[in-house]
């Protein structure tokens, strides 16, 4: 640091040339930070609206809380202890998870098969892609209605059409699994158009020499399908995985309305973990444990968000080192394919002087 | 519509700013109670579903009280006043007079102390056990009675007469006179004539039940859980179960099957409110054949209704309590059964001619008025309903439809939930 200057008259300064624009240090402030500036209203905002409920959310599941009178006590962390010991957090867990897994697989591999047929040469090509994104323009509540009308247990359709065709109908609305295929498949009709539009826009992106070099190998349209088309959709499944883990997690919609008392079932057969959180919360005013609960949520999805990091790391440098080379070997090629490169230029450049 | 509701706001907000400027302006005068020297005001009514208070019934209470605008904001449904309410209870943002459903009386009971209370002259306008439910533990009724749900028994004389019982509404209500015993001894024979259900659900007929309980759940004096322990809650559990092993056509209610249940004769008779009358006849509009019977097994029955109370942290809380007692008159209580079939709580209102020669059509003409007058005056049990009350009948109900469902039998469902109400508290 240096001392403080002390005031001296100042010599009248020569006249400095006028310029335009910022002096090489403002210059690199602006390189260096101009972008955090562009970003910042976001963060700003969301460390507002977004950050200080979470806190406050963490702060109040320590606590017996009165919303009406917005007081608490502080009871330390019975309120986890009661969320962990609930047999109904188990359930909750367990319909999550199975409600995610037998909505996102089969959706998943849908949307693979529906981009790649919308990937050929068909006539009204954007008719069809946007076809296929109707059911994602309807609200998720009214598809809940419909699907959960269709679904009725003695009078739905879905039933009634069994009992037609001589099969048993469907215990919908006891049966543990039969409640989570119907709610899966809510969210199978309003989310496969969604993944499969993303994943197209992917599958256009791959080379179309790929596809003609493979033709003129010979190998058919299935056998291109499998050994180009899902290769190269790697890191977009990745994305399309990850964003539809956290859906699935948070699934809430369709189960609230897939009876008339939003409850999760008699027996918790459809009770999802938001779905608790909520009739806690809203239903039984339990403020304090519903932000506990809303914890272990959010830890639970940190943890599958970190099982997914691996996973994804894992596949992607999977993707980098398809020749398993070591990292010596690895530089080596790329010293020489730099050379070859160079020397190429080189080359191309003597001809082209030679040319003209 | 729409100039309407814009005029509406602009006349909101032109009062508002008045009130604002003339508050500013004069420090410390009283809360605006009375509109002779407080100037203009605005009084917000919140109520939900369908009260019957028509615009003509609110521009009455503005023509006999110049100075005082009155606005109604209905919510779509009682769940989302719920969650209004209390959000806002104890803080700002409630309307001067609130509705509030008897479903969640227990909850808001807990902060009866936020509430303005009825003034104590006018207390026995209402029926005993309408007042005795909103009474706080320091005596202060702390809400102003509207509807009540007092309840008869619906049946379908078409099924009846198809299983060679009575048809007639006055014979139906001789045959089920009694206990609860008479009832299902009824369904047996409609069971054993027929093949099909004779109730709707376990779950429908036991909260009839279970409402003739003085203290099903909880010890008055203590709030302490009893439920589990409860006998009278056991006998009833096994008794409708019991019954509803052959009886029952096991669709719970609102459910979609229920609602088609209503039309398609999967069941002939229903413990029926006043309210639910619009229920069966909005939902099985071209079914003919649903008629009421002036009887109510085991005594009267209540199920539901509402009332409309005063924040105490209002803004106009003396005119507020006075469009409340004007609005629970029985001339208006009377205007909204007219309007919208909300069967009035007053004393007075119940012996009022148009409310006693009210008749249904859809129900065959059934001299509705009279009946649930009847029905009404036969109710002489104010269940209690403490804090726990909706979650432990929740999980009840939760109970009987595992067993109906067939998901579990009457002994692991019953343990089930015991478990569950152990672990409230």
């Amino acid at each position: 640091m240096n001392p403080p200057e002390v005031a001296k008259p100042t010599p009248p300064a020569p006249k400095k040339p006028r310029r335009v624009g910022f002096g090489p240090r403002l210059s690199r402030w602006d390189f260096k930070f101009s972008p955090y500036l562009y970003i910042s209203p976001f963060f700003i905002l969301f460390f507002i609206v977004g950050l200080f409920p979470i806190a406050f959310t963490a702060v109040i599941s320590f606590m017996d809380w009165d919303l009406v009178r917005n007081t608490g006590t502080f009871i330390g962390f019975d309120q986890y202890a009661y969320v962990l010991s609930n047999p109904k957090f188990w359930i909750a867990l367990r319909n999550t998870f199975s409600i995610f897994l037998i909505s996102s697989v089969p959706q998943l591999i849908f949307a693979i098969f529906i981009a790649a047929i919308l990937d050929q040469n068909i006539r009204a090509k954007t008719f069809w892609r946007m076809g296929v994104l109707l059911p994602y323009v309807m609200a998720p509540v009214a598809v809940a209605l419909i699907f959960s009308n269709m679904f009725g247990d003695q009078y739905g359709i879905v039933n009634t059409t069994l009992q037609n065709l001589g099969l048993p109908a469907v215990p919908w609305h006891s049966n543990a699994f039969a409640s989570h295929i119907a709610i899966a498949t809510m969210v199978n009709f309003r989310w496969t158009g969604y993944n499969t539009l993303i994943l197209l826009a992917a599958m256009q992106a791959i080379p179309r020499d790929y596809y003609e070099a493979a033709t003129v190998d010979g190998a058919g349209k299935v056998r291109q399908f499998f050994s180009i088309t899902v290769p190269s959709l790697r890191p977009t499944l990745i994305f399309v995985i990850i964003t539809s883990t956290i859906g699935g997690l948070q699934i809430f919609d369709e189960p609230r309305m897939y009876d008339q008392y939003g409850t999760g079932g008699a027996n918790y057969q459809w009770l999802t973990i938001t779905l608790w959180l909520y009739d806690i919360g809203w239903g039984e005013w339990n403020f304090g444990r519903a932000a506990a609960l809303a914890w272990i949520l959010f830890i639970i999805i940190l943890a599958i968000g970190v099982i997914n990091l691996f996973v994804t790391q894992g596949l992607v440098r999977n993707e980098g080192g398809r020749t398993a080379m070591t990292r010596a070997q690895r530089r080596t090629a790329a010293r020489l394919a730099k050379r070859d490169v160079a020397a190429t230029k080189s080359n191309k450049h003597q001809t082209e002087e030679a040319g003209s | 519509m729409k100039s309407r509701a814009l005029r509406r706001a602009a006349t909101v907000a032109a009062v508002a700013s008045t009130a604002a400027l003339v508050l500013a302006g004069c420090a410390g005068s009283s809360d605006g109670g009375s509109s002779a020297d407080g100037g203009d005001i605005t009084l917000t009514v919140a109520t939900f579903n369908d009260f019957g208070y028509t615009d003509a019934l609110l521009q009455k209470y503005m023509d006999e009280n110049p100075g005082v605008t009155v606005v109604q904001n209905k919510a779509a449904t009682s769940n989302d006043a719920r969650a209004n309410y209390f959000q806002k209870l104890g803080k700002t943002g409630l309307a001067d007079v609130e509705a509030i459903e008897v479903d969640w009386l227990p909850e808001v009971m807990e902060y009866s102390d936020l509430l303005a209370p009825v003034p104590t002259d006018l207390t026995d306008r209402w029926l005993d056990w309408k007042v005795e439910a909103a009474t706080d533990a320091d005596g202060n009724l702390i809400g102003y009675g509207t509807d009540i749900g007092p309840e008869g028994v619906c049946y379908r004389s078409d099924l009846f007469e198809a299983a060679g019982l009575p048809t007639d509404r006055d014979e139906v209500a001789a045959m089920l006179e009694g206990d609860w015993s008479t009832y299902f001894e009824a369904g047996d024979e409609y069971v054993a004539a027929t093949g099909k259900a004779f109730f709707d659900s376990a779950g429908g007929t036991y909260q009839g039940m279970v409402n003739q309980l003085p203290a099903a759940y909880e010890d008055p004096d203590t709030g302490d859980i009893t439920a589990t322990t409860n006998t009278e809650v056991e006998d009833i559990y096994n008794q409708v179960l019991d019954a509803s092993a052959t009886q029952s056509a096991h669709l719970g209610q609102w459910s979609d099957d229920w609602m088609a249940g209503l039309s398609n004769g999967a069941f002939a008779t229903m413990l029926c409110p006043g309210w639910m009358l619009g229920v069966i006849s909005g939902n099985a509009a071209d079914t003919t054949g649903w008629d009421i019977a002036n009887v109510f097994p085991g005594g009267g029955g209540n199920w539901g209704g509402s009332y409309l109370t005063v924040p105490a942290n209002g803004e106009h809380v003396e005119a507020a309590q006075k469009l409340a007692d004007w609005l629970t008159a029985p001339e208006q209580q009377i205007a909204a059964f007219d309007e919208a079939g909300t069967f009035p709580s007053q004393n007075e209102a119940l012996t009022d001619s148009t409310l006693l020669d009210a008749t249904n059509e859809y129900f065959n003409n059934a001299p509705v008025g009279q009946i649930l007058t009847d029905r009404a005056n036969a109710v002489t049990v104010a269940p209690f309903k403490g804090a726990f009350y909706f979650q432990i009948n929740d999980a009840m109900q939760k109970a009987l439809t595992r067993v109906e469902d067939g998901t579990q039998d009457a002994q692991q469902s019953w343990d089930q939930w015991v478990s569950e109400v152990d672990a409230l508290q």
